[in-house]
């Protein structure tokens, strides 16, 4: 028969019927992570052309990015940040094929949560 | 139709058929953030907030005008690859297609706005 569906099959049910387990939300970590940060990225090149635009412009800008809305939105960013980029490693080391055993890739999900909250700390502590 | 076997009309459809050119896109652009998003965070961090004047100097400065410049090309690229990703698992048919194309021009934008944006604090 002729493909009269194309592009739009039918999905079989996948996350609805797994129990949660570490490895699979510290993947959908990532990947939320990934996504949720395209707001602080957009914040960050209004910033900028902003700075590149006039001293009014940069002021409303600035003013926003240092309110206490601005540092909540700014600090979860760099949170995010960094457990996409510990989440990252880790894909890395996957793709070499080696730590791949699930009470290694339990150490490498916890070590990614508590690295991220320790890595935010000290950005903020040096920032 | 029918003359076609089964196995002929499955043949390059399943999930393997691609993606070898993006995974390793993606490979790359993670290695070469790995070393410039600590960089971004640290001199925009210290930027932040600071005077109009004191922006425009210090985004004067080779060093962290370039790697805001690479951030921003570097970032938003492999930000395209890994929204494309998700659309594909999650919203499918046309409404996934004009997602992609919706965010990956947001994207590519977005990287152009701060690149001009940096060219014209820097020069």
């Amino acid at each position: 028969m002729a493909d009269v569906n194309r592009g739009d099959r039918p999905l079989s049910p996948h996350i609805s019927i797994y129990r949660p387990q570490l490895t699979s939300m510290t993947s959908i970590l990532t990947r939320i992570t990934g996504n949720a940060m395209l707001i602080s990225a957009l914040l960050i090149v209004w910033w900028f052309l902003a700075a590149a635009t006039s001293p009014e412009a940069y002021a409303t800008a600035n003013g926003f990015l240092t309110s206490w809305f601005g540092d909540l939105v700014m600090f979860l960013s760099v949170l995010g940040l960094w457990y996409h980029t510990l989440a990252g490693v880790r894909h890395l080391i996957w793709d070499q094929a080696i730590a791949m055993d699930i009470e290694t890739a339990y150490k490498l999900g916890w070590g990614c949560l508590g690295g991220s909250v320790l890595l935010t700390l000290i950005t903020v502590a040096a920032v | 139709m029918r003359y076609l076997t089964d196995r002929k009309r499955a043949e390059g459809m399943g999930s393997a058929k691609s993606g070898t050119a993006h995974h390793w896109s993606m490979t790359v652009s993670s290695v070469a953030l790995l070393v410039l998003i600590p960089l971004f965070i640290f001199t925009f961090g210290s930027a932040l907030g600071s005077s109009y004047e004191e922006v425009l100097a210090y985004y004067a400065r080779p060093f962290p005008a370039i790697v805001a410049v690479l951030t921003f090309l570097v970032g938003f690229h492999h930000f395209s690859g890994g929204v494309r990703v998700m659309l594909e698992d999650y919203v499918h048919g046309l409404n996934g297609q004009i997602a992609i194309v919706v965010m990956t021009c947001i994207s590519y934008a977005a990287a152009a706005a701060g690149v001009f944006a940096i060219a014209r604090l820097a020069l």
